[in-house]
């Protein structure tokens, strides 16, 4: 790297080279002083390209590899495997089960996780008074440790009368659910989507709730002055107003919904087809050593997040220009 | 009348809700909303807490008892003493200190050298380091499993150590992201006159750019204490060792063991304390950090 710069200054002559932050100096840095910056430069910045380039840039090539390669029970490779992996995968009923329920789940999610906050944050925002006890309050759970919380709603949960949900709807003579024992695997799905959205609203709500406030209030004004309803003004004055929060925050939760979990560990424990994505990815490397076809999974997942998350981190740099 | 004045207009008009019968609704509307929150948020805090108190058969009464008849607090220390409670809490803690120094140390450096050092091939290294942006760890857990039972070049075996947790939150975009815009707006011409009087770039670092950037590296510090108290499946494949598990698969290993219902709830109370007190105690900050974080993450 040294020499490339070196040749680069000398190829613009010394006097006027203005790489580099600018020298208030007389003259550029000279020839010494400037491989000095470069060589300090890397040496602040050789700790994190070590941890970037062991968990982060070498991972996501490896990933790739392994999907290809044959593994043995310690995830050692045993030569290449060509596509075999991805046919095991394609053939296993399970990958489709996970496939189904990380559909769903995500899909839920987008009406509950993804509605609930922003009609709350547009609701939240009209009381003056008790803001700081609602914003305290929605955020609690978000700090909570996501087993714990899980463990709490399972119980919750319970099937018998013992349970929470249950024993108030036996006393208001409603009849009761097996909740998450329930025969029906995509109501199931929807009582994980409902304790995944009560423990992970609250950023989208404070999220919502700034972006609430930075509505010019003349906007409002002037849609009553034109007629317009409550509900008319929602929709002609917050919604374009929020509109790239509400779209970044749309891509940022089907990222998030589709690494989901937590949920399937400690709810159902993947029974009765009810394992995500993620869940089968460390089933199979965890309990069947398939690290190759975890690895297959894996890169599938990788590749599709990939695409949402870049088009967010493009949709929020356009919205910064 | 007075509470409705000083705020500055939203949906609904000052005028509109100081009409009678829209400042009853209002009234109605607002004690409704905190009783809701209350009962949605607080209770299962409270019935949590509660439950840990009760007997090993009250706890499994139908229908539950709202306020436990008997009162047993040596619930909490049978779930301490016996089922390592505490040894969990003590080690999510120590993986958090370690990752949170390790990632000021190097992501701030790092993000120091491309804002201000800017050396040749600087902005690859850069764009490589945002560009993990779009990778969610979750989806590397395989690779990375596999680089800690055997790291490469040094063929040193990571699980159970706390290498294991503090290296991976080093290779953070999002903080080298946060870090960098924050450095880029400290002016040029306050290191160049440091640079005139006779400061190294660490010198520079340490006493010019760190106190000024007091307000992003508690955004960073926060994030990434958090970070690893929620974490669940990546320590549950390299913290294997029941001693060194943290709170979240601490609490899956104990369940394990056919841990009675009332342990388990002061158990779970036990564990969710420390991050409510870090939240109560930091409130402000995470939650402005929340909007400095990620409206424009």
């Amino acid at each position: 790297m040294a020499t490339i710069n070196v040749s680069r200054a000398r190829a613009r002559g010394l006097p006027k080279a203005t790489d580099g932050p600018p020298d208030r100096g007389r003259r550029g840095p000279t020839l010494g002083r400037r491989v000095r910056r470069n060589l300090t430069g890397y040496v602040f910045l050789a700790g994190a390209i070590i941890c970037f380039a062991l968990w982060s840039w070498y991972p996501m090539i490896h990933e790739i590899l392994l999907s290809f390669q044959h593994l043995n029970l310690v995830g050692q490779s045993e030569g290449w495997g060509g596509w075999r992996n991805y046919e095991h995968m394609l053939n296993d009923p399970n990958f489709w089960t996970s496939v189904r329920v990380t559909l769903v789940f995500t899909g839920l999610a987008l009406i509950f996780g993804y509605a609930v906050p922003f009609v709350l944050a547009v609701g939240l925002n009209e009381f003056r008074h008790a803001a700081w006890y609602f914003r305290l309050l929605v955020y609690l759970p978000v700090m909570l440790p996501p087993v714990a919380a899980a463990y709490l709603w399972k119980w919750f949960y319970t099937p018998d009368d013992s349970g929470l949900f249950n024993a108030v709807l036996h006393d208001l003579h409603l009849p009761t659910s097996a909740w998450l024992q329930s025969s029906n695997n995509t109501f199931v799905i929807l009582c994980m989507v409902i304790f995944s959205t009560w423990s992970n609203m609250g950023s989208g709500v404070l999220i919502y709730l700034a972006a609430l406030q930075g509505i010019p209030g003349e906007l409002y004004e002037a849609a009553e002055l034109d007629g317009a309803g409550i509900l008319k003004r929602v929709w002609h004055v917050t919604i374009p107003q929020t509109r790239l929060i509400l779209s970044l925050m749309l891509l940022l939760q089907i990222v998030a919904t589709m690494q989901t979990f937590t949920e399937s560990l400690v709810l159902t424990g993947g029974a009765n087809g009810t394992g995500t994505l993620v869940y089968l990815v460390y089933q199979d490397a965890t309990n069947f050593n398939n690290f190759g076809g975890s690895a297959a999974i894996g890169t599938v997942l990788l590749l599709v997040l990939g695409l949402f998350s870049g088009a967010y981190l493009w949709l929020n740099r356009r919205g910064e220009d | 009348m007075s509470a409705f004045d000083a705020q500055t207009r939203t949906l609904i008009s000052r005028a509109q809700l100081n009409r009678p019968l829209a400042r009853r609704i209002y009234w109605v509307l607002l004690v409704a909303t905190i009783a809701v929150f209350t009962l949605v948020f607080l209770f299962p805090l409270y019935w949590v807490f509660s439950s840990g108190l009760k007997s090993a058969s009250e706890v499994l009464q139908s229908p539950p008892t709202l306020i436990p008849h008997s009162v047993s607090p040596h619930n909490y220390a049978t779930a301490w003493s016996d089922f390592n409670l505490g040894r969990y809490i003590l080690n999510t803690t120590y993986y958090a200190v370690g990752a949170l120094l390790l990632q000021l140390v190097f992501d701030v450096a790092a993000a120091y050298a491309l804002s201000k050092l800017r050396p040749v091939l600087g902005n690859v290294v850069l764009a490589l380091m945002l560009a993990t942006l779009m990778i969610p760890a979750t989806v590397l857990v395989i690779p990375n499993y596999l680089t800690a039972i055997n790291v490469p070049v040094l063929h040193l075996n990571l699980v159970n150590s706390p290498m294991a947790i503090w290296l991976p939150a080093v290779a953070n975009g999002f903080n080298i992201f946060l870090l960098k815009r924050f450095f880029d707006s400290i002016p040029e011409e306050l290191l160049a006159a440091a640079a005139i009087d006779g400061a190294g770039p660490l010198r520079a670092l340490w006493s010019i750019v760190l106190p000024m950037s007091r307000p992003i590296l508690g955004v960073v510090s926060i994030f990434g204490t958090v970070a690893v108290w929620k974490d669940v499946l990546w320590p549950l494949l390299v913290l294997t060792d029941p001693t060194k598990m943290t709170v979240n698969t601490g609490l899956l290993n104990l369940t394990g063991d056919g841990i009675p219902e009332n342990i388990l709830m002061a158990s779970l109370a036990i564990a969710s304390v420390p991050t409510i007190v870090f939240f109560l105690v930091f409130q402000r900050s995470i939650m402005s950090g929340l909007t400095t974080g990620s409206l424009k993450g």
